[in-house]
């Protein structure tokens, strides 16, 4: 299921971000150039941030950045970036962050069977791990097979 | 018996940790309607539980909604969020 939206396209590996700002424009830059989001999308990601903390840190080491529908986001999509180094997001146990998807949605109801494929990958552990040791997409992508 | 479950934007936080906690409240076998809001549309709906991770719990104290606020590290740890849910749902009487 995820393979439909994750794919060489959309994941990617990079070794380190400057802070969080970079991780999440980096982490948008594969959907921005597809145009599945606008720049708008990103900014919106910033002021969430900005306005109520990094609330879209999932678990330790997992964020999913995301703004609304009409925040600028043109079709469902979704993109994996694993970056190795790890980036602080200020969210009290959780950092550093090393895996964001980022998550564009046209409405409020079409992408709940990503999120529920979404939600079963982060509860194993194992398999969040090993994408996070991962070297090249290929491994990852064929974690992702799974869900 | 409601549970909403709010997220900075409705539509992807919230949607997971509505999931994980429909399944708790199943395991705890409480009858409560399950629901998902965002931050901003939280103060004007009606529940007994609101359950948010630690930055959308503040806000929601802040707001000062009518409801037991259950605040969460983190959306995995199913282990913390059945602990939390299960202190507020013991408080309203319902376990």
């Amino acid at each position: 299921m995820l393979n439909q939206l994750l794919t060489p396209e959309t994941v990617q590996i990079i070794e380190s971000c400057q802070d969080w700002r970079d991780a999440v424009a980096k982490s948008c830059e594969p959907l921005l150039l597809s145009k599945a989001i606008e720049p708008s999308y990103i900014d919106a990601i910033y002021r969430s941030h900005e306005a109520i903390g990094p609330y879209y840190v999932v678990g330790p080491g997992i964020a999913m950045p995301h703004a609304r529908p009409e925040d600028g986001a043109n079709r469902l999509s979704l993109c994996l970036t694993l970056v190795k180094d790890g980036v602080v997001f200020d969210s009290e146990g959780n950092d550093p962050v090393k895996l964001l998807i980022v998550l564009a949605a046209t409405d409020s109801n079409s992408h709940i069977e990503i999120i529920s494929s979404l939600a079963q990958l982060f509860d194993n552990d194992q398999d969040v791990q090993a994408i996070m040791a991962a070297n090249n997409k290929e491994q990852i992508l064929s974690i992702l097979a799974n869900y | 018996m409601k549970i909403t479950v709010v997220c900075g934007n409705g539509l992807g936080t919230s949607l997971m940790m509505e999931m994980s906690i429909k399944n708790i409240v199943k395991d705890l076998g409480v009858a409560a309607e399950v629901d998902h809001v965002d931050l901003g549309s939280a103060k004007g709906t009606p529940s007994d539980i609101f359950v948010g991770t630690k930055d959308i719990a503040e806000q929601l104290v802040a707001q000062n909604v009518a409801g037991k606020i259950v605040s969460l590290n983190n959306m995995v740890d199913k282990v913390a969020m059945k602990e939390r849910l299960s202190v507020a749902l013991t408080e309203l009487g319902a376990l």
